[in-house]
């Protein structure tokens, strides 16, 4: 013990290197979400009323206090403070109409949180979004589910009187058909203007129906760098694609395309629902592949199903690939280039290669970069012994 | 767009607190501790024993071996005893323990070389004698490097990027003294037969790229200054090398498969104290800086002088300092004494406060994929983890483990708080046993 040790008393962390994080933490990102998720409730508040507010409220409130139950009885750390049940509890409302009862959300939250999150071991381990995967288990009530209010025929802003399951709607507002239902027909809607549709002024899903406000948010992700283009753009474009090359009932190509982008809960999904860290692959090629597919699918469906729309679905069903994804469509090895690259030829780079690694060269002294590792040369020499874990962390006051 | 290497990451770098602090002579210590082992490769064996009286400059390890180097003694005095004492490293390594006698009388073999008489092998001879390692932390004997690229190489780059955040050391150097960094670059240059060098310092040295810029020789010195994007780990050296030529050192390659050699700018500085005066590497600039020190400083210090000096140089601990690192704070260790020695590679000591301290009790992946869009090396860090913990050794091998250079930017990174390095070191020492 030095002098210095004694007469401070310092008592010093040992613990691996890196010794300095970002301040960027699982929570900021959320709150990052959240926020991003905003606009579209302000126009869900203005198109049906204050009961959109009170629905993503409930839903989101419902989600933290299943977290928290269920990991309270199972004497699992707790893990509400990450925000991500609140997120899973708000996009799930906005994938609902506003009028579900909210004991059906209720449902739903605790199908998001206890059965497919949480039994799959918490954050990051579902294998598909638990909001969304709620919503198909929703569908457990079709009625509830398709029941559809015209933005702004309220008569209080107030009020608007509950669903009631048994009997059918029987709401204070104008139940009406959303402008998927008339494109799954082939049909351009014609109650409602493309630009009517691109606010948010149409009949759907309470966090869908302004594309204009989820961009919004999405321009939020990205500039706060919470998400990359790559997803989104790779759904949006793929769908954007095919709804051009192919658009159904002799309607006008770039007409019937801005329609399908605008409808339903493609901007969502896209934005929202396939950027889901946890059921999204990480690696960039691989996320552009997931894209492809989510927006192939989402069309399909759209085109060929019984169900209008294909969103859910097709999401749903990508997030199942993820791990095959991920491990087929890597950026490749550093250095996999074997051959000796010229100076001139060598800014292209190697083409990457997922092909198996080439057999290595004999074991020779590891070479670690000069960048200030201190004390490497005895570091080196210690890895044999190196087998057991270091520990996490170790005090000491000696 | 100049080309770049894959990933990065840019925290904010501290420079500022002590990059304006001129490099201050540290006295020596009253006692030094040199281990025999500051270098990677084998360990030096102590060619004195206690009781005898050695001089500055006098050889007291001598290497077994090629790839190792000589230690010197970097002060004159006796022996105090020659074993085990505790290394930056966190173990115990032995080492000569040597009691100052104040003279600095210098060993009869210190003398200057007659420069222009050298011939390639002799430059060879003097910095394997000296016992120059990498001084920019890694600490691969320099001889032992020279010898690998001899005959193999066309460029020569010289790494002043210091990426790591405080760290100063190498931009007080250059700034300071861009003469004698200069001709130890042209005495490497001359050791290898080339005619050109890349010194390739980061931005945020602007002063030093200045100071540089009015020394270089107009036209025909073969030294071409290239100021780089500040993003770490840009002085790794396979990024280094990737950044300045667009090569990638293959797997399992060494540089000079690509035709490179990279050597520290304080290394070249310490190349050409030895030919011009013949000193062995008894001394260097270690910047102590960081959060918890009350006046960072840059400090030319004796191999060798317990930590402790240093701080107390820097004007002692400030606030709730609850860790203290050898080296940068994405790649160095922490220490848990101060009285541990400076060793030839040691480039900083940093004290971290305790706001600094980000660790978790449950860290939580939560895939966002932020790991692998960093990696320098195109891992995916978040998957060698899920291995580790599996013990997955197959995993680990086919995610190619054995690549990362554990420059801790995916660690950093996490949003997770995931001690990603700590677990790929442990995950290379699985993927090792089970091969």
């Amino acid at each position: 013990m030095s002098a210095l040790d004694k007469e401070r008393q310092l008592i010093l962390t040992v613990s691996s290197s890196p010794h300095i994080r970002t301040g960027e933490d699982t929570r900021s990102i959320m709150l990052d979400v959240i926020i991003a998720l905003l606009p579209a409730l302000a126009v869900a508040a203005y198109m049906f009323g204050v009961r959109a507010i009170l629905l993503a409220l409930a839903s989101t409130a419902a989600c933290v206090f299943f977290e928290w139950g269920y990991r309270k009885a199972m004497k699992k750390p707790q893990a509400i403070g990450d925000l991500s049940a609140a997120v899973t509890g708000l996009l799930l409302s906005y994938c609902l109409p506003v009028t579900t009862p909210f004991w059906a959300v209720v449902i739903g939250d605790f199908f998001a949180i206890v059965l497919v999150k949480q039994l799959f071991g918490g954050i990051g381990k579902n294998f598909v979004n638990p909001a969304l995967a709620a919503r198909a288990f929703m569908f457990s009530w079709p009625v509830i589910m398709t029941t559809w209010v015209t933005p702004l025929s309220y008569k209080s802003f107030f009020t608007l009187k509950l669903i009631d399951a048994s009997t059918g709607p029987t709401v204070d507002a104008v139940t009406a058909a959303t402008p998927l239902a008339s494109l799954a027909n082939g049909a351009i809607p014609e109650s409602v203007s493309l630009l009517q549709a691109f606010v948010g002024q149409v009949g759907g899903s309470m966090g869908e129906i302004s594309a204009f406000a989820l961009l919004l948010g999405g321009l939020y992700l990205l500039v706060r760098r919470v998400i990359t283009p790559v997803i989104p753009l790779s759904y949006l474009l793929t769908v954007a694609a095919l709804t051009f090359i192919f658009p159904l009932g002799g309607n006008g190509r770039l007409e019937w395309m801005l329609w399908q982008l605008c409808s339903g809960g493609l901007m969502l999904g896209a934005v929202f629902m396939a950027t889901d860290y946890t059921t999204s692959p990480v690696n960039p090629r691989a996320q552009a592949v997931y894209g492809i597919g989510c927006g192939a699918i989402t069309v399909f469906i759209r085109y060929f199903g019984a169900y209008v729309e294909g969103v859910s679905y097709a999401i749903l069903l990508m997030n199942t690939c993820v791990w095959l994804l991920d491990r087929a469509f890597h950026s490749g090895r550093f250095g996999a280039a074997r051959k000796r690259l010229a100076p001139a030829a060598a800014q292209a780079g190697p083409a990457p290669s997922s092909a198996p690694a080439p057999v290595r060269p004999p074991e020779r002294p590891a070479e670690k970069p000069e960048t200030g590792s201190a004390g490497a040369a005895a570091d080196e020499a210690g890895k044999a012994s190196a087998g057991a874990p270091d520990p996490k962390e170790e005090k000491s006051d000696e | 767009m100049s080309p770049s290497f894959f990933g990065g990451i840019h925290p904010d770098d501290g420079k500022r607190l002590a990059s304006n602090s001129a490099i201050e002579v540290l006295p020596p210590p009253e006692q030094v501790v040199i281990p025999m082992s500051m270098h990677i490769g084998a360990e030096c064996v102590p060619a004195v024993k206690k009781g005898d009286r050695v001089l500055l400059g006098q050889v007291i390890g001598e290497a077994p071996s090629f790839v190792s180097a000589p230690i010197h003694s970097s002060v004159s005095g006796v022996v105090a005893a020659v074993e085990p004492r505790l290394h930056p490293n966190g173990r115990n390594v032995l080492s000569v323990v040597i009691s100052n006698d104040g003279k600095d009388e210098y060993y009869e073999g210190v003398a200057p070389h007659e420069e222009d008489a050298l011939s390639p092998s002799d430059i060879i001879g003097i910095v394997k004698a000296a016992g120059i390692v990498g001084m920019g932390g890694a600490a691969f004997p320099t001889h032992a490097k020279i010898s690998s690229a001899l005959g193999r190489v066309d460029t020569m780059i010289v790494n002043a990027a210091e990426c790591e955040p405080y760290i100063t050391a190498d931009h007080r150097i250059l700034l300071e003294r861009p003469d004698e960094v200069l001709a130890g670059i042209r005495l490497l240059m001359r050791a290898l037969g080339l005619d050109r060098a890349v010194l390739a310092v980061e931005a945020n040295k602007a002063d030093a790229i200045k100071a540089l810029k009015e020394k270089l020789r107009p036209g025909g010195d073969g030294i071409r200054l290239l100021t780089l994007k500040t993003r770490y780990p840009q002085g790794a050296e396979k990024q280094l090398i990737q950044t300045v030529t667009g090569r990638q050192v293959p797997l399992g390659g060494l540089p000079a498969d690509v035709g490179c050699v990279v050597f520290n700018a304080f290394t070249c500085w310490s190349v050409n104290r030895a030919v011009k005066t013949g000193l062995p590497a008894i001394e260097r600039v270690v910047t102590v800086s960081g959060p918890g020190i009350a006046a960072p400083s840059n400090l030319l210090c004796r191999i060798g002088t317990p930590v402790e000096r240093l701080i107390s140089a820097a004007g002692g601990l400030a606030g709730e300092v609850n860790k203290i690192i050898m080296g940068g704070p994405m790649m160095g260790n922490a220490i848990y004494s101060t009285e541990v020695p400076v060793v030839k590679g040691t480039n900083s000591v940093l004290a971290m406060t305790k706001e600094y301290d980000r660790h978790v009790e449950n860290p939580a992946c939560i895939r966002c994929g932020r790991c692998v869009a960093v990696c320098p090396m195109r891992l995916q860090p978040l998957y060698l983890y899920i291995c580790e913990r599996k013990g997955d050794a197959a995993g680990l091998n086919r995610l190619n483990v054995s690549d990362c250079i554990e420059c801790g930017s995916c660690a950093y990174i996490c949003p997770g708080r995931l001690e990603l390095v700590q677990s790929i070191r442990s995950g290379k020492a699985i993927a090792r046993g089970k091969k």
